[in-house]
């Protein structure tokens, strides 16, 4: 596999244009520091606050990863057990879409009452990343090929043995079947799960807003901002925004070594 | 000159839940050694006689019975060939062979001799690690057709399974299957709808009417079984197509052949 420079020149090029304009347009135009700091204020800002960024950081980052490894856990769990009885899906499935729909933000008060501020944070992101997961991978169970499942039918438990033989062969079925079919598009709701988990937990953190330890990079956000420390605000920023980033490849990646053997969209395209 | 029936559909009738007759007082003996093809047009029904046979659907009138055998389940004893190959694309062609064996508990160490010879018996022994993505359509069909007989079957159903091949390659996939069959000696229901395929395969070929579907004629085709490369430019050959296309013809006018 080959890869094009271009597509990595290309981008960095814009990149660092941008930065260099943005750099001489404050200095031209001497615009002062609390309204927009120069790329190398923010880089100044960033090395002498590491101590408390990176202490943020860390912060943001554990709740993030701990939503998203519930998230996967959770919707995982719910979606095959959506999918192997008709009976839980009618009863549990409306009530995750109620979940879904309801903007986080506003239950996010609510769950600062109840729950120890961390916990809430947590549940927070859990909430936004849990549906994407949920959904997808029910999508993915549940697209598989029809005659795959006959074939199932036709050297699996035959149909006169018993609840317990036809129990064993859905399970089999599940197993061999509809888990490695449902891999992509799991997958995609991974990839979304990632982003949104991130989101979560800078939009709980904003909401429950404490200080002292244990803050993560969102709440420094807005106390630079009520202070007027703008190249901290923005340094925070760069942070949240690499984080995203770093996850988004991580999680592209992990996409592209599971299906590298069979799925379309993990094939070198074709120039 | 009889073989022993193997499975027998007596005036079977089937109707869909969405109230289309399928259909309607269809008789019809396969016999052991048979390799019978059903020819019809389409939506005549002819997919569902494999599915009643497999036991994959129930007739809703009608019976069908298994003379031979005792055991009220016969899928066991059935493969099945799709019109699709229907492979799962994220397992190589080894671990597809291997499909119906897992489902009945073999492992795969067991099963490494049974799938080896599966592939050879469809020319693909080069291929046990490629996945499915890698083949051709006639090749990803040779696999189906492996997986079909990786339990082998005494009763072998084909659902239209060169139907989606170029002509070549369905030539092809036409002799291999025939030495395959010769090999394994099993039984095949081969459902079609071209004269020509049936009147090149079968031992028996039998027509159908449009929906609702019933037997309208049977014409015995050619024997002995050895194929000989000049077959298909041969007087019987072109015979057995005239008949057959006659056949087909009135069915679809409606008049019965005697």
């Amino acid at each position: 596999m080959t890869r094009d420079p271009l597509k990595l020149a290309l981008p960095l090029a814009v990149f660092v244009m941008a930065i260099a304009g943005w750099e001489i347009y404050v200095r031209a135009a001497d615009v002062p520091p609390y309204i927009l700091p120069a790329p190398s204020l923010i880089a100044a800002t960033m090395k002498a606050d590491w101590p408390l960024l990176s202490a943020s950081l860390l912060v943001t980052l554990k709740t993030t990863l701990a939503a998203l490894v519930l998230a996967v856990f959770g919707g995982v769990t719910l979606a095959a057990a959506l999918s192997l009885s008709r009976i839980v899906e009618y009863s549990l499935y409306p009530f995750a879409v109620v979940l879904q729909v309801t903007p986080v933000i506003a239950i996010a008060p609510l769950l600062l009452i109840y729950m120890p501020q961390d916990v809430a944070v947590l549940a927070c992101a859990w909430l936004v990343a849990f549906f994407p997961i949920l959904s997808n991978t029910m999508l993915g169970l549940q697209s598989v090929d029809r005659n795959l499942l006959e074939l199932f039918r036709l050297y699996g438990a035959p149909a006169h043995e018993g609840w317990s033989a036809r129990l064993g062969s859905r399970l089999k079925a599940f197993w061999y079947l509809r888990r490695p079919a449902a891999l992509p598009a799991f997958l995609a709701g991974l990839r979304i799960a990632g982003g949104l988990s991130l989101i979560g937990a800078v939009v709980a953190e904003m909401a429950a807003g404490s200080a002292g330890a244990g803050s993560g990079l969102a709440y420094r956000i807005i106390e630079s901002q009520y202070r007027l420390n703008i190249p901290r605000l923005f340094a925070a920023l760069v942070l949240l925004a690499l984080m995203g980033v770093i996850l988004f490849l991580a999680l592209s990646a992990l996409t592209r070594i599971l299906l590298r053997h069979w799925h379309e969209s993990a094939l070198p395209r074709e120039a | 000159m009889n073989a022993p029936i193997l499975v027998s559909l007596g005036r079977v009738g089937k109707v869909f839940a969405n109230g289309v007759t399928a259909l309607d007082g269809l008789d019809l003996d396969v016999r052991e050694g048979d390799f019978l093809s059903l020819l019809g047009p389409s939506g005549c029904g002819k997919s569902t006689v494999l599915r009643l046979i497999a036991g994959l659907t129930e007739p809703t009138s009608g019976i069908v019975t298994w003379p031979g055998s005792s055991d009220a389940d016969h899928r066991g004893e059935v493969g099945f060939v799709f019109q699709e190959p229907t492979l799962m694309p994220w397992a190589n062609v080894a671990d597809n062979v291997w499909l119906p064996l897992r489902l009945r508990g073999v492992s795969r160490r067991e099963a490494k001799d049974r799938i080896a010879e599966s592939l050879a018996l469809v020319r693909l022994e080069d291929f046990a690690k490629a996945y499915p993505r890698e083949l051709s359509g006639g090749m990803k069909m040779r696999v189906s057709i492996a997986r079909a007989l990786s339990v082998r079957p005494r009763l072998l159903l084909m659902d239209e399974p060169f139907a989606a091949l170029d002509e070549i390659t369905r030539f092809k996939l036409n002799d291999d299957l025939l030495e395959a069959r010769r090999e394994l000696n099993c039984t095949i229901v081969f459902v079609t709808h071209s004269v020509y395929e049936s009147a090149y395969l079968s031992s028996r070929i039998a027509v159908l009417s449009p929906r609702p579907g019933r037997v309208v004629a049977e014409i015995a085709g050619a024997s002995p079984w050895e194929r000989s490369g000049d077959f298909r430019t041969s007087l019987a050959y072109s015979d057995l197509c005239r008949q057959a296309s006659r056949a087909l013809t009135s069915s679809m006018t409606g008049e019965r052949l005697q």
